[in-house]
Protein backbone atom coordinates (compact mmCIF):
# COMPACT_ATOMS: atom_id res chain seq x y z
CA UNK A 1 0.00 0.00 0.00
CA UNK A 2 1.40 3.40 -0.94
CA UNK A 3 2.24 5.75 1.89
CA UNK A 4 1.67 9.51 1.96
CA UNK A 5 3.17 11.93 4.47
CA UNK A 6 1.15 15.03 5.31
CA UNK A 7 3.09 17.80 7.03
CA UNK A 8 1.59 20.68 8.97
CA UNK A 9 3.24 24.06 8.95
CA UNK A 10 4.34 23.41 12.53
CA UNK A 11 6.33 20.46 11.20
CA UNK A 12 4.00 17.83 12.63
CA UNK A 13 3.86 14.82 10.30
CA UNK A 14 1.13 12.31 9.61
CA UNK A 15 2.25 9.17 7.78
CA UNK A 16 -0.66 7.36 6.23
CA UNK A 17 -0.92 4.13 4.25
CA UNK A 18 -3.84 3.82 1.89
CA UNK A 19 -5.06 1.36 -0.70
CA UNK A 20 -3.70 2.18 -4.17
CA UNK A 21 -6.06 4.41 -6.15
CA UNK A 22 -7.34 6.29 -3.09
CA UNK A 23 -7.24 10.07 -3.50
CA UNK A 24 -4.83 11.91 -1.25
CA UNK A 25 -7.85 13.79 0.20
CA UNK A 26 -9.65 10.54 1.05
CA UNK A 27 -6.53 9.08 2.61
CA UNK A 28 -6.25 12.11 4.87
CA UNK A 29 -9.94 12.11 5.78
CA UNK A 30 -9.97 8.38 6.53
CA UNK A 31 -7.05 8.87 8.89
CA UNK A 32 -8.26 12.03 10.60
CA UNK A 33 -5.44 14.24 9.37
CA UNK A 34 -6.45 17.75 10.47
CA UNK A 35 -6.57 20.54 7.90
CA UNK A 36 -7.85 18.47 4.98
CA UNK A 37 -11.62 18.60 5.25
CA UNK A 38 -12.76 17.47 1.82
CA UNK A 39 -16.19 19.00 2.28
CA UNK A 40 -17.47 18.43 -1.26
CA UNK A 41 -16.38 14.80 -1.30
CA UNK A 42 -13.85 15.32 -4.06
CA UNK A 43 -15.90 16.91 -6.86
CA UNK A 44 -13.68 19.99 -7.09
CA UNK A 45 -16.23 22.36 -5.58
CA UNK A 46 -14.86 23.36 -2.18
CA UNK A 47 -11.04 23.66 -2.15
CA UNK A 48 -10.94 22.54 1.51
CA UNK A 49 -8.45 19.87 0.44
CA UNK A 50 -5.73 22.25 -0.83
CA UNK A 51 -2.15 21.00 -0.30
CA UNK A 52 1.35 21.83 -1.52
CA UNK A 53 3.11 18.97 -3.21
CA UNK A 54 6.68 18.71 -1.96
CA UNK A 55 9.01 20.04 -4.69
CA UNK A 56 10.64 16.62 -5.01
CA UNK A 57 7.32 15.10 -6.00
CA UNK A 58 5.92 17.76 -8.30
CA UNK A 59 7.14 16.07 -11.46
CA UNK A 60 5.50 12.79 -10.51
CA UNK A 61 2.11 14.15 -9.42
CA UNK A 62 2.00 16.38 -12.47
CA UNK A 63 0.20 19.71 -12.73
CA UNK A 64 -3.36 20.51 -11.68
CA UNK A 65 -6.11 19.60 -14.15
CA UNK A 66 -8.31 22.31 -15.69
CA UNK A 67 -11.20 22.27 -13.21
CA UNK A 68 -8.74 22.15 -10.36
CA UNK A 69 -6.60 25.00 -11.65
CA UNK A 70 -9.66 27.22 -11.91
CA UNK A 71 -10.58 26.54 -8.28
CA UNK A 72 -6.98 27.10 -7.18
CA UNK A 73 -7.01 30.46 -8.91
CA UNK A 74 -9.42 31.71 -6.27
CA UNK A 75 -7.70 30.17 -3.23
CA UNK A 76 -5.43 32.13 -0.87
CA UNK A 77 -1.72 31.23 -0.60
CA UNK A 78 -1.39 29.42 -3.91
CA UNK A 79 2.15 28.29 -4.64
CA UNK A 80 3.81 26.40 -7.47
CA UNK A 81 3.13 23.01 -5.82
CA UNK A 82 -0.54 23.75 -5.09
CA UNK A 83 -2.90 20.87 -5.80
CA UNK A 84 -6.37 19.94 -4.63
CA UNK A 85 -5.58 16.66 -2.94
CA UNK A 86 -8.92 15.15 -4.04
CA UNK A 87 -7.52 15.26 -7.58
CA UNK A 88 -4.35 13.32 -6.75
CA UNK A 89 -4.80 9.60 -7.20
CA UNK A 90 -2.33 7.83 -4.96
CA UNK A 91 -1.04 5.00 -7.10
CA UNK A 92 1.90 2.72 -6.23
CA UNK A 93 4.14 5.09 -8.20
CA UNK A 94 3.33 7.82 -5.67
CA UNK A 95 4.43 5.69 -2.70
CA UNK A 96 6.28 8.09 -0.40
CA UNK A 97 4.49 11.23 -1.61
CA UNK A 98 4.87 14.23 0.70
CA UNK A 99 2.18 16.91 0.92
CA UNK A 100 2.26 20.10 2.98
CA UNK A 101 -0.93 21.47 4.51
CA UNK A 102 -1.54 25.22 4.10
CA UNK A 103 -1.50 27.14 7.39
CA UNK A 104 -4.93 28.64 6.66
CA UNK A 105 -6.65 25.25 6.80
CA UNK A 106 -6.29 24.25 10.43
CA UNK B 1 -19.09 22.38 31.52
CA UNK B 2 -18.76 19.02 33.29
CA UNK B 3 -17.15 16.32 31.17
CA UNK B 4 -19.66 14.36 29.12
CA UNK B 5 -19.26 10.60 29.51
CA UNK B 6 -21.19 9.49 26.45
CA UNK B 7 -22.56 10.94 23.23
CA UNK B 8 -25.32 9.18 21.34
CA UNK B 9 -25.93 10.33 17.77
CA UNK B 10 -29.24 9.55 16.10
CA UNK B 11 -29.00 9.23 12.33
CA UNK B 12 -25.87 8.17 10.51
CA UNK B 13 -25.79 10.62 7.62
CA UNK B 14 -23.38 13.34 6.63
CA UNK B 15 -23.79 15.46 9.76
CA UNK B 16 -23.68 12.49 12.14
CA UNK B 17 -20.49 11.04 10.69
CA UNK B 18 -18.74 14.39 10.84
CA UNK B 19 -19.89 14.95 14.42
CA UNK B 20 -18.52 11.60 15.61
CA UNK B 21 -15.12 12.08 13.98
CA UNK B 22 -14.88 15.77 14.93
CA UNK B 23 -15.47 14.81 18.58
CA UNK B 24 -12.48 12.47 18.45
CA UNK B 25 -10.34 14.97 16.57
CA UNK B 26 -11.15 17.46 19.33
CA UNK B 27 -9.83 14.98 21.88
CA UNK B 28 -13.15 13.77 23.25
CA UNK B 29 -12.44 10.45 25.01
CA UNK B 30 -15.89 9.30 26.15
CA UNK B 31 -18.15 6.78 24.44
CA UNK B 32 -19.59 7.69 21.02
CA UNK B 33 -22.44 5.71 19.47
CA UNK B 34 -24.03 6.27 16.07
CA UNK B 35 -27.45 4.76 15.42
CA UNK B 36 -28.72 4.89 11.86
CA UNK B 37 -31.88 3.66 10.26
CA UNK B 38 -30.14 2.94 6.98
CA UNK B 39 -27.92 -0.09 6.56
CA UNK B 40 -25.02 2.07 5.39
CA UNK B 41 -22.24 3.96 7.12
CA UNK B 42 -22.44 7.74 6.52
CA UNK B 43 -22.33 8.40 2.80
CA UNK B 44 -22.53 11.31 0.42
CA UNK B 45 -25.91 11.97 -1.10
CA UNK B 46 -24.85 14.52 -3.76
CA UNK B 47 -23.53 11.84 -6.16
CA UNK B 48 -26.87 9.99 -5.98
CA UNK B 49 -28.25 12.39 -8.58
CA UNK B 50 -24.91 12.81 -10.36
CA UNK B 51 -21.94 10.44 -10.81
CA UNK B 52 -23.39 7.51 -8.85
CA UNK B 53 -26.68 7.55 -10.75
CA UNK B 54 -24.67 7.77 -13.96
CA UNK B 55 -22.83 4.60 -12.93
CA UNK B 56 -19.51 6.49 -12.99
CA UNK B 57 -18.81 6.13 -9.29
CA UNK B 58 -18.58 2.86 -7.38
CA UNK B 59 -20.57 2.47 -4.18
CA UNK B 60 -17.43 2.37 -1.96
CA UNK B 61 -16.57 5.86 -3.10
CA UNK B 62 -19.84 7.18 -1.71
CA UNK B 63 -18.68 6.69 1.85
CA UNK B 64 -17.59 9.92 3.46
CA UNK B 65 -15.01 7.97 5.47
CA UNK B 66 -14.06 4.33 5.39
CA UNK B 67 -15.76 2.05 7.91
CA UNK B 68 -12.34 1.42 9.44
CA UNK B 69 -12.11 5.10 10.32
CA UNK B 70 -14.98 4.79 12.80
CA UNK B 71 -13.61 1.52 14.16
CA UNK B 72 -10.14 2.99 14.64
CA UNK B 73 -11.69 6.00 16.36
CA UNK B 74 -13.57 3.67 18.70
CA UNK B 75 -16.97 4.83 17.55
CA UNK B 76 -19.73 2.29 17.92
CA UNK B 77 -21.94 2.15 14.84
CA UNK B 78 -25.36 0.52 15.04
CA UNK B 79 -26.80 0.37 11.51
CA UNK B 80 -30.23 -0.59 10.27
CA UNK B 81 -32.31 0.41 13.26
CA UNK B 82 -34.54 3.36 13.94
CA UNK B 83 -34.69 5.33 17.16
CA UNK B 84 -38.38 5.47 18.05
CA UNK B 85 -38.52 7.61 21.18
CA UNK B 86 -36.55 9.74 23.62
CA UNK B 87 -37.04 9.76 27.38
CA UNK B 88 -35.55 13.07 28.46
CA UNK B 89 -35.97 12.41 32.18
CA UNK B 90 -34.30 8.98 32.15
CA UNK B 91 -31.90 10.18 29.41
CA UNK B 92 -32.47 7.15 27.26
CA UNK B 93 -33.67 6.41 23.74
CA UNK B 94 -35.62 3.39 22.58
CA UNK B 95 -34.79 1.62 19.35
CA UNK B 96 -37.21 -0.12 17.00
CA UNK B 97 -35.82 -3.47 18.16
CA UNK B 98 -36.86 -2.54 21.73
CA UNK B 99 -33.34 -1.93 22.95
CA UNK B 100 -32.82 1.03 25.26
CA UNK B 101 -29.63 3.11 25.16
CA UNK B 102 -28.60 5.74 27.66
CA UNK B 103 -26.91 9.05 26.84
CA UNK B 104 -24.94 11.82 28.46
CA UNK B 105 -25.57 14.07 25.47
CA UNK B 106 -27.90 13.23 22.64
CA UNK B 107 -27.35 14.54 19.11
CA UNK B 108 -30.21 14.44 16.61
CA UNK B 109 -28.95 14.24 13.04
CA UNK B 110 -32.04 12.78 11.43
CA UNK B 111 -31.94 14.70 8.15
CA UNK B 112 -35.06 14.71 6.04
CA UNK B 113 -37.18 12.63 3.70
CA UNK B 114 -38.54 13.42 0.26
CA UNK B 115 -41.81 15.32 0.17
CA UNK B 116 -44.45 12.91 -1.15
CA UNK B 117 -46.99 13.64 -3.83
CA UNK B 118 -50.24 14.74 -2.27
CA UNK B 119 -52.52 13.00 -4.78
CA UNK B 120 -54.83 10.62 -2.92
CA UNK B 121 -54.42 7.64 -5.30
CA UNK B 122 -53.10 4.68 -3.23
CA UNK B 123 -51.55 3.09 -6.32
CA UNK B 124 -48.88 5.78 -6.37
CA UNK B 125 -46.96 4.42 -3.42
CA UNK B 126 -47.05 0.89 -4.79
CA UNK B 127 -45.93 1.64 -8.34
CA UNK B 128 -42.55 -0.06 -8.89
CA UNK B 129 -41.46 2.56 -11.43
CA UNK B 130 -42.22 5.72 -9.45
CA UNK B 131 -39.26 6.88 -7.40
CA UNK B 132 -38.11 9.48 -4.93
CA UNK B 133 -34.38 10.11 -4.51
CA UNK B 134 -32.74 10.48 -1.12
CA UNK B 135 -30.91 7.22 -0.37
CA UNK B 136 -28.52 4.72 -1.95
CA UNK B 137 -31.39 2.24 -1.96
CA UNK B 138 -33.56 4.69 -3.91
CA UNK B 139 -30.80 5.28 -6.46
CA UNK B 140 -30.09 1.57 -6.86
CA UNK B 141 -33.80 0.86 -7.10
CA UNK B 142 -34.13 2.99 -10.23
CA UNK B 143 -30.92 1.89 -11.96
CA UNK B 144 -32.55 -0.95 -13.92
CA UNK B 145 -35.15 1.39 -15.34
CA UNK B 146 -32.49 3.97 -16.18
CA UNK B 147 -31.95 2.52 -19.67
CA UNK B 148 -31.40 4.08 -23.07
CA UNK B 149 -34.66 4.57 -24.92
CA UNK B 150 -36.83 4.47 -21.80
CA UNK B 151 -39.20 7.38 -21.25
CA UNK B 152 -38.48 9.19 -18.03
CA UNK B 153 -40.82 11.82 -16.58
CA UNK B 154 -39.35 14.01 -13.86
CA UNK B 155 -41.71 15.85 -11.56
CA UNK B 156 -40.10 18.99 -10.17
CA UNK B 157 -37.59 21.41 -11.68
CA UNK B 158 -35.31 21.88 -8.67
CA UNK B 159 -31.68 20.82 -8.42
CA UNK B 160 -32.38 17.13 -8.05
CA UNK B 161 -34.80 17.03 -10.97
CA UNK B 162 -32.38 18.89 -13.24
CA UNK B 163 -29.38 16.81 -12.19
CA UNK B 164 -31.29 13.61 -12.87
CA UNK B 165 -32.33 15.00 -16.27
CA UNK B 166 -28.69 15.68 -17.14
CA UNK B 167 -27.60 12.15 -16.22
CA UNK B 168 -30.55 10.64 -18.08
CA UNK B 169 -29.78 12.51 -21.29
CA UNK B 170 -26.17 11.31 -21.15
CA UNK B 171 -27.63 7.81 -21.11
CA UNK B 172 -29.90 8.54 -24.09
CA UNK B 173 -33.05 8.28 -21.99
CA UNK B 174 -36.04 10.25 -23.29
CA UNK B 175 -36.75 12.95 -20.69
CA UNK B 176 -39.75 15.17 -19.97
CA UNK B 177 -39.65 17.40 -16.91
CA UNK B 178 -42.74 19.08 -15.50
CA UNK B 179 -42.65 22.02 -13.13
CA UNK B 180 -45.69 23.65 -11.54
CA UNK B 181 -44.07 27.10 -11.27
CA UNK B 182 -43.35 29.39 -14.24
CA UNK B 183 -39.66 28.46 -14.42
CA UNK B 184 -37.13 25.87 -13.20
CA UNK B 185 -35.08 26.74 -10.09
CA UNK B 186 -37.63 29.50 -9.45
CA UNK B 187 -37.18 29.49 -5.69
CA UNK B 188 -33.41 29.89 -5.81
CA UNK B 189 -32.19 31.83 -8.83
CA UNK B 190 -32.84 34.89 -10.96
CA UNK B 191 -34.88 34.53 -14.17
CA UNK B 192 -31.69 34.82 -16.26
CA UNK B 193 -30.13 31.80 -14.57
CA UNK B 194 -33.35 29.77 -14.86
CA UNK B 195 -33.56 30.71 -18.54
CA UNK B 196 -29.97 29.60 -19.07
CA UNK B 197 -30.52 26.18 -17.47
CA UNK B 198 -33.79 25.72 -19.35
CA UNK B 199 -32.02 26.35 -22.60
CA UNK B 200 -29.09 24.06 -21.75
CA UNK B 201 -31.46 21.21 -20.91
CA UNK B 202 -33.60 21.80 -23.97
CA UNK B 203 -30.51 21.80 -26.17
CA UNK B 204 -29.63 18.43 -24.62
CA UNK B 205 -33.05 17.14 -25.60
CA UNK B 206 -35.04 17.50 -22.36
CA UNK B 207 -38.64 18.58 -22.86
CA UNK B 208 -39.43 21.07 -20.11
CA UNK B 209 -43.04 21.96 -19.34
CA UNK B 210 -43.39 24.78 -16.85
CA UNK B 211 -46.65 26.06 -15.35
CA UNK B 212 -47.70 22.44 -15.49
CA UNK B 213 -49.41 20.88 -12.53
CA UNK B 214 -49.44 17.13 -12.05
CA UNK B 215 -53.01 15.86 -12.01
CA UNK B 216 -52.62 12.08 -11.93
CA UNK B 217 -51.20 8.91 -13.47
CA UNK B 218 -52.30 6.04 -15.64
CA UNK B 219 -51.37 2.54 -14.50
CA UNK B 220 -51.17 -0.86 -16.16
CA UNK B 221 -52.64 -4.02 -14.67
CA UNK B 222 -49.41 -4.76 -12.80
CA UNK B 223 -49.61 -1.40 -11.07
CA UNK B 224 -46.79 0.35 -12.96
CA UNK B 225 -47.23 3.93 -14.09
CA UNK B 226 -47.68 4.11 -17.87
CA UNK B 227 -48.38 7.82 -18.21
CA UNK B 228 -48.26 11.07 -16.29
CA UNK B 229 -51.31 13.31 -16.52
CA UNK B 230 -50.62 16.99 -16.34
CA UNK B 231 -52.19 20.39 -16.74
CA UNK B 232 -54.93 20.69 -19.30
CA UNK B 233 -55.38 17.07 -20.17
CA UNK B 234 -51.82 16.42 -21.29
CA UNK B 235 -50.85 12.74 -21.27
CA UNK B 236 -47.11 12.05 -21.07
CA UNK B 237 -46.18 8.38 -21.63
CA UNK B 238 -43.76 7.12 -18.99
CA UNK B 239 -41.63 4.04 -18.35
CA UNK B 240 -40.22 5.54 -15.20
CA UNK B 241 -41.10 8.54 -13.02
CA UNK B 242 -38.84 10.41 -10.60
CA UNK B 243 -40.33 12.86 -8.14
CA UNK B 244 -38.17 15.67 -6.75
CA UNK B 245 -40.46 18.16 -5.04
CA UNK B 246 -38.60 18.98 -1.86
CA UNK B 247 -37.64 17.73 1.54
CA UNK B 248 -39.52 17.29 4.82
CA UNK B 249 -37.20 17.58 7.83
CA UNK B 250 -37.36 14.58 10.20
CA UNK B 251 -38.47 16.44 13.31
CA UNK B 252 -41.06 14.00 14.69
CA UNK B 253 -38.75 12.26 17.16
CA UNK B 254 -37.78 15.65 18.62
CA UNK B 255 -41.35 16.96 18.58
CA UNK B 256 -42.67 13.92 20.42
CA UNK B 257 -40.01 14.48 23.06
CA UNK B 258 -41.31 18.02 23.48
CA UNK B 259 -38.36 19.89 21.93
CA UNK B 260 -39.01 23.23 20.32
CA UNK B 261 -39.66 22.91 16.58
CA UNK B 262 -39.68 25.89 14.25
CA UNK B 263 -39.81 24.48 10.73
CA UNK B 264 -36.82 22.31 11.73
CA UNK B 265 -35.62 21.32 15.20
CA UNK B 266 -34.84 24.77 16.63
CA UNK B 267 -31.16 25.17 17.54
CA UNK B 268 -28.77 28.00 18.31
CA UNK B 269 -25.44 28.60 16.59
CA UNK B 270 -23.86 25.75 18.59
CA UNK B 271 -26.52 23.19 17.73
CA UNK B 272 -28.13 23.41 21.16
CA UNK B 273 -31.87 22.56 21.22
CA UNK B 274 -34.36 23.67 23.87
CA UNK B 275 -33.06 20.79 26.08
CA UNK B 276 -29.49 21.45 27.30
CA UNK B 277 -28.60 17.76 26.96
CA UNK B 278 -29.81 17.47 23.38
CA UNK B 279 -28.17 18.94 20.29
CA UNK B 280 -29.31 18.77 16.69
CA UNK B 281 -27.38 19.24 13.45
CA UNK B 282 -27.87 19.15 9.69
CA UNK B 283 -30.95 19.11 7.48
CA UNK B 284 -33.33 18.39 10.40
CA UNK B 285 -32.57 21.73 12.08
CA UNK B 286 -33.41 25.38 11.77
CA UNK B 287 -30.90 27.78 13.25
CA UNK B 288 -30.82 31.46 14.07
CA UNK B 289 -28.57 32.79 11.31
CA UNK B 290 -26.43 35.82 12.00
CA UNK B 291 -25.79 36.12 8.28
CA UNK B 292 -29.47 36.17 7.29
CA UNK B 293 -30.84 37.85 10.40
CA UNK B 294 -33.56 35.22 10.68
CA UNK B 295 -34.11 31.54 11.30
CA UNK B 296 -32.95 29.32 8.44
CA UNK B 297 -33.43 25.69 7.58
CA UNK B 298 -30.81 24.64 5.05
CA UNK B 299 -30.44 21.47 3.03
CA UNK B 300 -26.79 21.28 2.16
CA UNK B 301 -23.63 19.37 2.88
CA UNK B 302 -21.49 22.39 3.85
CA UNK B 303 -23.98 23.54 6.47
CA UNK B 304 -24.48 20.00 7.82
CA UNK B 305 -20.70 19.68 8.21
CA UNK B 306 -20.19 23.10 9.78
CA UNK B 307 -23.03 22.61 12.23
CA UNK B 308 -21.55 19.24 13.21
CA UNK B 309 -18.17 20.86 13.81
CA UNK B 310 -19.67 23.60 16.00
CA UNK B 311 -21.64 21.05 18.02
CA UNK B 312 -18.61 18.78 18.44
CA UNK B 313 -16.55 21.75 19.67
CA UNK B 314 -19.26 22.69 22.17
CA UNK B 315 -19.19 19.22 23.72
CA UNK B 316 -15.49 19.59 24.50
CA UNK B 317 -16.10 23.05 25.92
CA UNK B 318 -15.02 25.13 22.93
CA UNK B 319 -17.37 27.81 21.61
CA UNK B 320 -17.10 27.87 17.86
CA UNK B 321 -20.40 29.27 16.59
CA UNK B 322 -21.80 28.25 13.24
CA UNK B 323 -21.80 31.54 11.37
CA UNK B 324 -20.79 30.40 7.90
CA UNK B 325 -22.53 31.86 4.88
CA UNK B 326 -24.55 29.09 3.21
CA UNK B 327 -23.23 27.74 -0.05
CA UNK B 328 -24.12 24.94 -2.41
CA UNK B 329 -23.14 23.33 -5.67
CA UNK B 330 -24.93 21.53 -8.47
CA UNK B 331 -23.09 19.78 -11.30
CA UNK B 332 -25.14 19.38 -14.49
CA UNK B 333 -23.61 18.27 -17.81
CA UNK B 334 -20.21 19.98 -18.07
CA UNK B 335 -21.46 22.97 -16.05
CA UNK B 336 -20.45 23.78 -12.52
CA UNK B 337 -23.10 25.78 -10.68
CA UNK B 338 -21.89 27.13 -7.33
CA UNK B 339 -24.02 29.40 -5.20
CA UNK B 340 -23.28 31.38 -2.07
CA UNK B 341 -25.60 33.36 0.15
CA UNK B 342 -29.37 33.56 -0.05
CA UNK B 343 -30.94 35.95 -2.50
CA UNK B 344 -34.31 36.30 -0.76
CA UNK B 345 -35.56 39.88 -0.99
CA UNK B 346 -33.00 41.06 -3.56
CA UNK B 347 -33.86 44.25 -5.44
CA UNK B 348 -31.10 44.14 -8.09
CA UNK B 349 -29.60 41.27 -10.05
CA UNK B 350 -26.65 41.84 -12.35
CA UNK B 351 -24.71 39.43 -14.57
CA UNK B 352 -20.97 39.30 -15.11
CA UNK B 353 -20.27 37.61 -18.40
CA UNK B 354 -22.70 36.30 -20.97
CA UNK B 355 -24.75 33.12 -20.51
CA UNK B 356 -24.19 32.41 -24.21
CA UNK B 357 -20.54 31.66 -23.37
CA UNK B 358 -21.65 29.06 -20.81
CA UNK B 359 -19.80 30.77 -18.00
CA UNK B 360 -21.02 33.77 -16.02
CA UNK B 361 -21.96 34.99 -12.57
CA UNK B 362 -25.21 36.43 -11.24
CA UNK B 363 -24.95 38.86 -8.33
CA UNK B 364 -27.91 39.68 -6.08
CA UNK B 365 -27.99 42.92 -4.12
CA UNK B 366 -30.36 44.57 -1.71
CA UNK B 367 -30.03 48.27 -0.91
CA UNK B 368 -26.59 48.20 -2.54
CA UNK B 369 -25.29 45.31 -0.40
CA UNK B 370 -24.24 42.02 -1.98
CA UNK B 371 -26.52 39.21 -0.72
CA UNK B 372 -25.73 36.23 -2.89
CA UNK B 373 -23.90 35.04 -6.00
CA UNK B 374 -24.57 32.23 -8.46
CA UNK B 375 -21.55 31.16 -10.48
CA UNK B 376 -21.78 29.08 -13.62
CA UNK B 377 -18.44 27.46 -14.44
CA UNK B 378 -16.34 30.28 -13.03
CA UNK B 379 -14.89 28.60 -9.96
CA UNK B 380 -12.04 31.07 -9.58
CA UNK B 381 -14.44 34.00 -9.35
CA UNK B 382 -16.78 31.98 -7.16
CA UNK B 383 -14.06 31.58 -4.56
CA UNK B 384 -13.68 35.36 -4.51
CA UNK B 385 -17.46 35.84 -4.49
CA UNK B 386 -17.74 33.70 -1.36
CA UNK B 387 -15.57 36.19 0.48
CA UNK B 388 -17.39 39.21 -0.94
CA UNK B 389 -20.74 37.86 0.25
CA UNK B 390 -19.29 37.10 3.70
CA UNK B 391 -18.03 40.71 3.81
CA UNK B 392 -21.52 42.02 2.92
CA UNK B 393 -19.79 44.12 0.33
CA UNK B 394 -21.48 47.41 -0.53
CA UNK B 395 -20.77 47.86 -4.20
CA UNK B 396 -21.94 49.48 -7.39
CA UNK B 397 -23.62 46.77 -9.52
CA UNK B 398 -21.92 48.19 -12.61
CA UNK B 399 -18.53 47.44 -11.05
CA UNK B 400 -19.54 43.79 -10.57
CA UNK B 401 -20.60 43.56 -14.19
CA UNK B 402 -17.41 45.14 -15.52
CA UNK B 403 -15.32 42.22 -16.75
CA UNK B 404 -12.34 44.42 -17.53
CA UNK B 405 -11.75 44.75 -13.79
CA UNK B 406 -10.87 41.71 -11.70
CA UNK B 407 -13.28 40.75 -8.95
CA UNK B 408 -10.34 40.13 -6.65
CA UNK B 409 -9.67 43.86 -6.41
CA UNK B 410 -12.89 44.24 -4.45
CA UNK B 411 -11.55 42.12 -1.60
CA UNK B 412 -10.47 43.95 1.52
CA UNK B 413 -6.68 43.94 1.94
CA UNK B 414 -5.44 40.64 3.42
CA UNK B 415 -4.16 40.82 6.99
CA UNK B 416 -0.35 40.75 7.10
CA UNK B 417 1.04 37.20 6.96
CA UNK B 418 1.95 35.85 10.38
C1 LIG C 1 -29.96 13.44 -4.64
C2 LIG C 1 -29.38 14.49 -3.73
C3 LIG C 1 -28.45 15.39 -4.22
C4 LIG C 1 -27.88 16.35 -3.38
N1 LIG C 1 -26.93 17.19 -3.89
C5 LIG C 1 -26.32 18.07 -3.08
C6 LIG C 1 -25.26 18.89 -3.55
O1 LIG C 1 -24.89 18.85 -4.73
N2 LIG C 1 -24.65 19.74 -2.68
C7 LIG C 1 -25.04 19.82 -1.37
O2 LIG C 1 -24.46 20.60 -0.60
N3 LIG C 1 -26.05 19.06 -0.89
C8 LIG C 1 -26.70 18.19 -1.70
N4 LIG C 1 -27.70 17.40 -1.21
C9 LIG C 1 -28.14 17.59 0.19
C10 LIG C 1 -27.27 16.84 1.18
O3 LIG C 1 -27.13 15.51 0.80
C11 LIG C 1 -27.85 16.96 2.57
O4 LIG C 1 -27.87 18.32 2.93
C12 LIG C 1 -27.07 16.17 3.61
O5 LIG C 1 -27.11 14.81 3.33
C13 LIG C 1 -27.61 16.44 5.01
O6 LIG C 1 -26.99 15.60 5.94
P1 LIG C 1 -27.72 15.18 7.28
O7 LIG C 1 -26.75 14.32 8.00
O8 LIG C 1 -28.28 16.36 7.96
O9 LIG C 1 -28.98 14.32 6.83
P2 LIG C 1 -29.05 12.95 6.04
O10 LIG C 1 -27.87 12.81 5.15
O11 LIG C 1 -30.42 12.89 5.48
O12 LIG C 1 -28.91 11.83 7.16
C14 LIG C 1 -29.89 11.56 8.11
C15 LIG C 1 -29.88 10.08 8.44
O13 LIG C 1 -30.62 9.85 9.62
C16 LIG C 1 -31.38 8.68 9.49
N5 LIG C 1 -32.51 8.76 10.44
C17 LIG C 1 -33.57 9.60 10.38
N6 LIG C 1 -34.39 9.40 11.44
C18 LIG C 1 -33.82 8.41 12.19
C19 LIG C 1 -34.19 7.77 13.40
N7 LIG C 1 -35.29 8.09 14.07
N8 LIG C 1 -33.38 6.78 13.87
C20 LIG C 1 -32.23 6.44 13.21
N9 LIG C 1 -31.84 7.03 12.05
C21 LIG C 1 -32.62 8.00 11.55
C22 LIG C 1 -31.80 8.71 8.04
O14 LIG C 1 -32.16 7.41 7.62
C23 LIG C 1 -30.52 9.22 7.37
O15 LIG C 1 -29.67 8.16 7.02
C24 LIG C 1 -28.29 16.43 -2.02
C25 LIG C 1 -29.26 15.54 -1.53
C26 LIG C 1 -29.80 14.57 -2.36
C27 LIG C 1 -30.83 13.62 -1.82
S1 LIG D 1 -12.62 17.86 -1.67
FE1 LIG D 1 -13.68 19.58 -2.39
S2 LIG D 1 -12.31 20.34 -3.87
FE2 LIG D 1 -11.25 18.63 -3.10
Amino acid sequence: MPKVTYIEQSGRRYEVEMPGGTTAMQGAVDNMVPGIAGDCGGCCNCATCHTYVDPEWMARTGPANDAERQMLDGVPDVRPGSRLSCQINVTEELDGLTLHIPASQY
Amino acid sequence: MAAVDSVLIVGAGHAAGEMAIALRMNGYAGAITLVGEEAHAPYQRPPLSKAFLAGEMPRERLHVKSLATYQNANIEFIPGVRVTSIDRIARTVTLADSRTLGYGKLVLATGGRPRQLSLPDPRINRAPNLHYLRTIDHAEGMRDQFRAGNKLVIIGGGYIGLEVAAVARKKAIDVTLIEALPRVLQRVTAPEVSAFYTQVHEAAGVRIRVNTALTGFEFDAAGSVTAVLAGDGVVIPADVVIVGIGLIPNTELAAEAGLLIDDGIAVDEYGQTSDPDILAIGDCTSHESVYAGRRLRLESVPSALEQARSAAALLVGVRKPYHAVPWFWSDQYDLKLQMVGLNRGYDTAVLRGAPANRNFLAFYLKDGVLLAVDSVSRPQEFMVAKKLVAERLRVDPARLADESRPLKELLPPAPPAS
